[in-house]
């Protein structure tokens, strides 16, 4: 039961015929994890804590740093030097006191993410690398859990949303990562700061809609975004029967690390 | 030649034959190596893309990597 005070709090949704009270509850019962606490997590865990996720979690070894604050507006100036969870949580804390907030100060690999993931309803991938994509695709396939795919470079964004078994998963596009020299490195590439707000509000409205369990969910569909053209675009993906994870005769049965794919940014650094 | 690539009608100056490879190298598309390509609705093998044709009336969809996000 809704306490007078979420009744309050959680209005605006409620008077909509597609949460309503129940609708809330589920919301509340929901358990959203979160793989990034950057461009595309900050705006979706604002958005999920507002909303009312009872569980989020959110993983990320990084500390906040003065050239995320163009775009990652859940971390502040003075957080700099802190951990991107610690300063995330603080903030999600402040916005909704009632949401549990799990944070896991640590990158996402093949020997940590079966067990951060299997407590979670669905996950989104707010990660900026192939390795780390190609990982949170493998996992959440494998363990069945449905996901929110995106990618943000430039101007441009996509995103996905993956039910195993049911639709196209990210090897059924992508059967592999990209050579390494093919990376651009993230200075070089650049991304305008409004975008990964844009994707990563797409990607907390699924995560919403999945718990909700209402609307059609972005599954076949990869919807790319231009923000110069102020462009959407969808493209209809179908489940590759070819596809090395989730196709006819899969060559992928356990998790692995893309050993073979540095992170983006890591170029820059070396 | 008609094709539609990524949703856009597009000609391209009829040839004997035109694989996947050669329709990428057409169009000038950049960092090829970033590239899927979905023919008619399929995701094709990048090994096969020198040996896929390419005919007219076909609907081509280049679909690229984008890796960043957390960053």
């Amino acid at each position: 039961m809704l306490t007078d005070e979420q009744i309050e709090r959680y209005q605006r949704h409620i008077a909509l015929k597609e949460v309503g009270g129940k609708g809330q509850q589920k919301l509340l019962n929901g358990r959203v994890l979160i793989i990034g606490a950057g461009g595309l997590g900050a705006p979706a865990a604002l958005y999920l804590t507002a909303a009312g996720v009872g569980t989020i979690g959110l993983v990320d070894a990084d500390v906040v740093d003065l050239t995320n604050l163009q775009r990652q507006v859940i971390h502040f100036t003075p957080d700099i030097g802190k951990a991107k969870v610690v300063s995330a949580k603080e903030k999600m804390a402040a916005i909704n006191p009632e949401v549990k907030v799990n944070a896991y100060q640590e990158w996402a690999h093949a020997g940590n993410i079966m067990g951060i993931i299997r407590d979670y309803d669905f996950v989104i991938d707010g990660t900026d690398n192939f390795a780390a994509k190609f990982l949170i695709n493998d996992a959440c396939v494998l363990a069945g859990i449905p996901y929110s795919h995106a990618g943000i470079l430039r101007f441009d964004g996509q995103t996905i949303t993956v039910k195993p078994g049911e639709s196209a998963c990210y090897r059924c596009i992508f059967p592999s990562p990209p050579p390494q020299d093919a990376i651009p490195t993230c200075s070089q590439a650049g991304v305008i700061g409004v975008l990964p707000g844009v994707v990563g509000m797409i990607q907390a409205t699924e995560a919403i809609k999945f718990l909700l369990g209402k609307g059609e969910l972005l599954t076949g569909r990869l919807l790319i975004y231009n923000a110069l053209q102020m462009s959407f675009t969808v493209i209809q993906v179908k489940r590759n029967p070819k596809c090395p994870l989730c196709g006819e005769t899969p060559s992928i049965r356990e998790l692995e690390d893309e050993v073979d794919v540095v992170t983006v940014c890591d170029l820059e650094k070396r | 030649m008609n094709l539609t690539v990524n949703g856009k009608k597009t000609v391209i100056a009829d040839k004997e034959s035109l694989s996947i490879s050669g329709l990428l190298d057409e169009l000038k598309v950049s960092d090829p190596l970033y590239v899927t390509v979905e023919l008619n609705g399929d995701i094709l093998e990048r090994a096969n893309f020198d040996s896929i044709a390419v005919r007219g009336g076909d609907e081509i969809e280049f679909l690229y990597f984008m890796g960043g996000g957390r960053g």
